[in-house]
């Protein structure tokens, strides 16, 4: 169910580190909780993002939620598709429906975050 | 009488909890009651009823009987339409106001019999309205049967309610008119079968006694399962609502709300010869004309307005959005708002505030979405 492989923040982000790329997005968890997903704000590339600041927006058919940065660093992209198919955050939230492509500025703030199974231990909280 | 269930957060349950717990829907309190928002999608929750159709609890409503040779003239000096105009099974959208001309809740007057009438009023207001009834009608030969909490009601809407329901009932659906009510049975259980809804489509609504809703429901659902019937939850409701331009108390009126401002002065009956709560100052208030006006607005930036957000002709505030969400039928970011009546005109564009920017937004006709006839 939860990627072994990513990182999680307490906000229900997720990161993927290669090399010095982060890629992010939010869990299955969040979309599932937030309902249909209808619209997405990301930053424009070239923007920095604080560990933990928001960085954009997910808004559902009736809710609005602020989005995390697991990692600091530069924005080099937004996932595209997202403008006109927002609803793949549901549908593949850790595959098509990834939001930003981040270079690290700090590799090291990974190690602040969730495992899969801290994050796994979290949720099953409620 | 059976009372609903008082749950340990001092919400109510109606008498289909159990059957929205077994289909694993997300539950909210709303106006004190127990609801499903959502079972599986909003979206496809609120496409079956625009293309087949859904099934809705809506057990929190209130059901307010009034009774007696003066019942009809007592609700005219209570509320702002004239009920005693309505035929006999016939149905209107009225209003009861405050002294002061304020809204205190918009409700459906249903004509039952010559000195029976039925108000539903919304769940939140309930109680309200019945107090507020009870005190207009003293000194009238008429009396107040606050059935709100014995009565179940389950609506069905949707293109495919009428081929559902029609086999089921003893009631001639094709003689029931839109806004039109009969007594008959469902699936054997005595009902009161309305053609009313707040979906923008064909549909029906049906009072029941608590402890048959079960039954029913579960016979309608089965019934609508071929048809692609839904149940539908308040998340889909209130974007039905929206797209067919209709009121949510709380959202687009209030107490500091007249119906003028909301686009709804034909329902008030300033004629009316005994007069009724409310008159002289909305009298006053049509005479004025309104200070602000509800208007409908598509927004053609980016973003979605939602209630609550500021709304600005340059930069100059005009008003607020009461209600807003992205259009599932439409696709694209649809809202209603006050604004300023020089701005309520169709196609004036304004901007909507959207956290740290703005949105073109274009003033439009409401409602959203009309249904093909």
């Amino acid at each position: 169910m939860i990627p072994s492989d990513l990182h999680y923040t307490k906000e229900h982000e997720w990161v993927r580190v290669e090399g010095d790329v982060a890629t992010v997005g939010i869990t299955q968890h969040a979309a599932d909780q937030l309902g249909d997903i209808v619209f997405v704000e990301l930053p424009e590339p070239g923007k920095r993002l604080e560990q933990f600041a928001t960085f954009g927006v997910v808004e559902s058919v009736k809710a609005v939620s602020d989005l995390f940065a697991p990692v600091a660093g530069e924005v080099l992209e937004g996932n595209p598709g997202l403008a006109t198919t927002p609803e793949v955050v549901n549908s593949d939230p850790y595959g098509a429906g990834w939001m930003l492509r981040v270079r690290l500025s700090d590799p090291a703030q990974v190690g602040q975050l969730l495992d899969a199974a801290a994050y796994e231990a979290l949720t099953a909280e409620g | 009488m059976t009372e609903p269930k008082l749950r340990a957060d001092g919400s109510r349950a109606t008498p289909l909890l159990s059957r929205h717990e077994a289909l694993g829907a997300r539950m909210i309190d709303f106006g004190g009651w127990w609801m499903p928002v959502q079972y599986t999608s909003i979206l496809e929750e609120h496409r079956a009823v625009r293309q087949r159709a859904g099934i809705f609890d809506l057990s929190h409503m209130g059901e307010l009987f009034v009774e007696g040779p003066e019942a009809g003239a007592a609700l005219a000096g209570a509320l702002v339409t004239d009920p005693p105009s309505l035929a006999v099974g016939r149905a209107h959208y009225s209003m009861i106001c405050a002294p002061d001309g304020g809204v205190i809740d918009d409700l459906i007057v249903y004509r039952l019999a010559k000195d029976r009438f039925l108000v539903v009023a919304n769940a939140s207001n309930a109680p309200v309205v019945s107090d507020a009834l009870a005190e207009r009608l003293d000194g009238l030969r008429a009396v107040l049967d606050d059935r709100s909490l014995a009565t179940a009601l389950v609506a069905v809407q949707g293109p495919a309610s009428r081929g559902i329901l029609g086999p089921l009932t003893d009631v001639d659906l094709g003689a029931l008119h839109y806004y039109a009510i009969a007594e008959g049975s469902v699936a054997g259980i005595p009902a009161l079968v309305a053609r009313t809804g707040y979906t923008g489509e064909d549909g029906f609504e049906i009072f029941v006694d608590g402890p048959a809703a079960g039954e029913l429901w579960d016979i309608l659902v089965a019934a609508g399962a071929p048809a692609g019937l839904l149940p539908v939850g308040l998340g889909a409701r209130d974007t039905l609502r929206l797209e067919a331009g209709m009121p949510l108390y709380g959202n687009e009126l209030d107490r500091a709300t007249t119906p003028f401002e909301a686009g709804l002065g034909r329902v008030v009956k300033l004629a009316k010869p005994e007069g009724f709560v409310g008159r002289d100052a909305l009298a006053r208030a049509a005479e004025a004309g309104p200070r602000r006006l509800l208007v409908g607005l598509v927004v053609r930036g980016r973003g979605i307005g939602r209630h609550g957000y500021p709304v600005w002709s340059g930069d100059r505030r005009t008003g607020v959005i009461t209600s807003g969400t992205q259009s599932p039928t439409l696709g694209v970011p649809i809202a209603m708002a006050y604004v300023a009546p020089g701005d309520a005109t169709v196609g004036t564009m304004l901007d909507v505030e959207i956290r740290e920017g703005r949105a073109a937004a274009e003033v439009v006709p409401l409602p959203f979405y009309s249904r093909a006839r």
